[in-house]
């Protein structure tokens, strides 16, 4: 094993993060607006905005499903309890006394349990209630003659919505947050933008990299 | 053509262009499109002494006319509502003004389309020379009808102190320039009457009022000069002299939206023009189409109603009526006053005491269309506020919208020995029982009940009342209509209003509450982390250096 400097985030990985990012923003300012939180936005101009960044992450999210599928990069996300409890027991406890992140960067592997398991979370149950609830809602005159108590179904789907929401916001607040831990905030949100980390190689991988893809390894990162 | 011609007709067209003084000598509205000019008939050139005796010259040609308007409600004043079977129309209602016709006929039967109908409790003239043409057909802007003559108008000679049905001075009428002028009704035809309900500008409804005549395109997009200077008839399209657009039978949503040439003219809702879907194919334009699932187009494109400048009456209290002043005369107060300047009545002895209001903000409630009056048929709970006319309205039925609607607030005279509103003798100057001239109740709720021929206990009391008066003239321009956010927030305009889920008006619900309250803990949760590990950092670094 040997630390490289690899690019581990793709083009595309990095565009769907950072567009994301975006769209996440703009969603949760215009939807706050909409909801009577802020009144920064008309209504009309809230929800203009909120439905065209809704169909625009969707859109965003489609083709980032295919490329998660089609690259194995989904396996990246795939939750394992294995190494979970010391991830856990580092941000509880050993951070503060200066321990180093009990996880190593591994290249089929970059992100930790506890990140693993929270991304697993907003993908496969927060984000579609998002979307679900968020078609639902803006589809509303579509379904609303069908069902015996329409008011009924679109208070309890704004709920949800809403729900989701704020959820997704106490994300970002802990995402960014994170990003502070360990070697600092610009060593988080480089590899992101260049999409070169520092992590761990088998001399396998290494090999195959230099062989196959040698503009995956750089010399300094 | 020659060279001088050419050069005159470009100076003409110079001329034309460039000064509009010159495009105004053209008559703006067009020659009538009627292929007889009244003028040149020989039956009219000639001096009429009364309305009926040139009612009689119109209908020696108009022969049906006299039977299709004595079959119409603007003459028999009767109108049988067909889903609840009660008996409406002027002749049966009470209301929260003046109360009721029936006990004050010569008044109220003033601007009735028809001559001498002095007794509500007897049907309307039948003889077909009683029918008033001119009240609608006058073109020459002099026919009128005078104050308290049971729809004849003023003539020579006229007493002195004499009004006419819109307060106005009365002069006296040219029957026979009337007679040659006539064609199809304008707004001050209709307005004549319509617009001076409750005795007085605008008074009743709030949205129909002498601002209407000649309308600014702010103050009513269809039917102002500057925009497409309707007559009320171009909604309200007649058959036979029938009129669709009832008040006591609403048509409150219309899902058939336009019809082919020559169909439905039926009706004079907005779809039947506009159609179903009217706004624009935008993001916005799609969900404002989705909200006539909701709403009455009246709710966003009518914003406030008594515009223009004349106020409607908002509030009648009779029940202070009859206070007199030291010498024992009526008390009149004027501490109204409309934009233009002009003071109006806050108190007057015969009426009690009255607000104004002008652009005022509608009452929204869910409209099926279907009025019910509580007359003095029905039981009152006096405890309450009574309503007048009681709208209903089911948010489920699919027929019913959310519609605006001046609410008049009233407190009115009852029977509270029966516990029923009553019809009440209030104008009758030479009567001895009238509340005008003698400020006694028990005798004009006597003689109004008599005259109604109803019951009345001896006892009565004042009741706190609403009525209710759709709101759905006085549409305003496109981009004066609601902005979303006028709904769309906390303590909005639908404020109370149950049946619809209504996004932005309660951000602090108990999602909003939860969602919040996990934020704050993401906050605090992070703050408090990052706090421990810089002291914890901090820490570490004293102890080494030490």
């Amino acid at each position: 094993m040997a630390k490289r400097c690899v690019q581990v985030y793709p083009r595309f990985e990095r565009f769907w993060h950072w567009a994301q990012a975006l769209l996440i923003t703009v969603l949760l300012f215009s939807g706050l607006g909409m909801n009577g939180v802020h009144t920064l936005l008309s209504f009309d101009a809230a929800v203009r905005l909120h439905t065209v960044a809704a169909l625009a992450l969707f859109a965003l999210w489609v083709f980032a499903t295919f490329w998660l599928f089609t690259t194995g990069t989904w396996k990246q996300f795939v939750p394992k309890l294995e190494g979970m409890v010391q991830v856990a027991r580092f941000y509880a406890w050993g951070i503060f006394r200066g321990e180093p992140h009990p996880y190593r960067k591994i290249y089929w592997r970059k992100h930790n349990p506890l990140q693993a398991a929270t991304y697993f979370g907003l993908k496969w149950l927060i984000f579609p209630a998002v979307w679900l609830t968020g078609f639902a809602y803006l589809s509303y005159n579509l379904w609303a003659g069908e069902v015996a108590d329409g008011t009924l179904w679109i208070t309890v789907i704004a709920n949800i919505h809403l729900l989701a929401a704020y959820l997704v916001a106490a994300f970002v607040i802990v995402h960014v947050y994170l990003l502070t831990v360990g070697h600092g905030f610009l060593s988080h949100v480089r590899p992101m933008v260049t999409g070169y980390d520092t992590i761990d190689l088998t001399q396998e991988q290494e090999a195959y990299l230099r062989t196959n893809e040698p503009y995956r390894i750089r010399e300094i990162c | 053509m020659s060279r001088s011609a050419a050069i005159g007709l470009a100076l003409a067209g110079w001329l034309m262009a460039s000064h509009p003084l010159a495009a105004q000598d053209v008559p703006k509205e067009p020659v009538s499109a009627s292929t007889t000019d009244h003028a040149k008939l020989k039956e009219l050139q000639r001096d009429f002494a009364s309305g009926p005796e040139l009612t009689e010259a119109c209908l020696a040609c108009h022969t049906e006319a006299d039977e299709q308007v004595m079959g119409s409600i603007h003459y028999s004043w009767d109108y049988l509502h067909p889903q609840t079977g009660q008996r409406l129309g002027k002749r049966s209602v009470i209301n929260a003004f003046c109360g009721s016709v029936a006990g004050n006929e010569p008044r109220c039967t003033s601007c009735h389309a028809g001559y001498g109908w002095t007794e509500m409790s007897k049907a309307p003239p039948t003889r077909a020379a009683a029918v008033d043409c001119l009240v609608c057909h006058d073109r020459s802007g002099q026919y009128s009808k005078t104050a308290t003559g049971a729809g004849h108008p003023p003539l020579a000679p006229v007493p002195a102190g004499t009004k006419t049905i819109t307060g106005a001075k009365a002069k006296p009428v040219d029957l026979a320039k009337a007679a040659q002028s006539v064609g199809l009704p304008r707004r001050e035809n209709c307005g004549a009457c319509h617009f001076y309900g409750g005795g007085g500008d605008n008074v009743k409804h709030g949205d129909l009022s002498s601002a209407l005549v000649e309308p600014g395109l702010d103050v009513d997009v269809h039917m102002s000069p500057d925009g497409q200077n309707f007559a009320c008839s171009d909604c309200h399209l007649s058959k036979s002299h029938r009129w669709p657009g009832s008040r006591y039978s609403v048509m409150a949503s219309d899902t058939e939206g336009t019809g082919l040439p020559g169909e439905r003219r039926d009706v004079a809702t907005c779809q039947s023009c506009h159609g179903e879907a009217p706004h624009p194919l935008t993001l916005t334009g799609i969900k404002l189409n989705d909200h006539t699932d909701k709403l009455a187009c009246q709710t966003c494109h009518i914003p406030a109603f008594a515009r223009g400048g004349v106020a409607t009456k908002t509030f009648w209290d009779w029940s202070t009526a009859g206070r007199l002043d030291a010498d024992g005369k009526p008390i009149v107060q004027s501490e109204f006053t409309q934009s233009d300047g002009q003071h109006l009545h806050t108190y007057l002895s015969t009426k009690g005491s009255f607000d104004w209001g002008e652009e005022v903000t509608p009452f929204y409630a869910w409209f099926d269309g279907q009025v019910e009056y509580a007359n003095s048929e029905h039981e009152i709970d006096p405890a309450g506020v009574v309503e007048v006319n009681r709208i209903t309205g089911d948010p489920q039925d699919g027929v019913s919208r959310i519609w605006p609607f001046k609410r008049m607030r009233g407190r009115q005279v009852y029977d509270s020995g029966l516990n029923r509103l009553v019809a009440t003798h209030v104008w009758g100057p030479t009567s001895d029982t009238a509340y005008w001239t003698n400020f006694d109740w028990s005798r004009a709720i006597q003689a109004g009940m008599a005259a109604a021929g109803k019951e009345f206990s001896g006892a009565f009391g004042f009741v706190d009342t609403y009525m209710y008066w759709p709101i759905t003239h006085m549409v305003a321009p496109a981009e004066d209509a609601l902005d979303c956010q006028e709904c769309h927030a906390p303590n909005a305009r639908m404020a109370g209003l149950t049946g619809i889920f209504l996004p932005g008006t309660d951000p602090n619900n108990l999602t909003g509450m939860i969602g919040k309250l996990i934020v704050l803990a993401a906050l605090a949760g992070v703050l408090a982390h990052g706090m421990v590990r810089l002291i914890a950092g901090r820490r570490r670094k004293g102890g080494a250096h030490g």
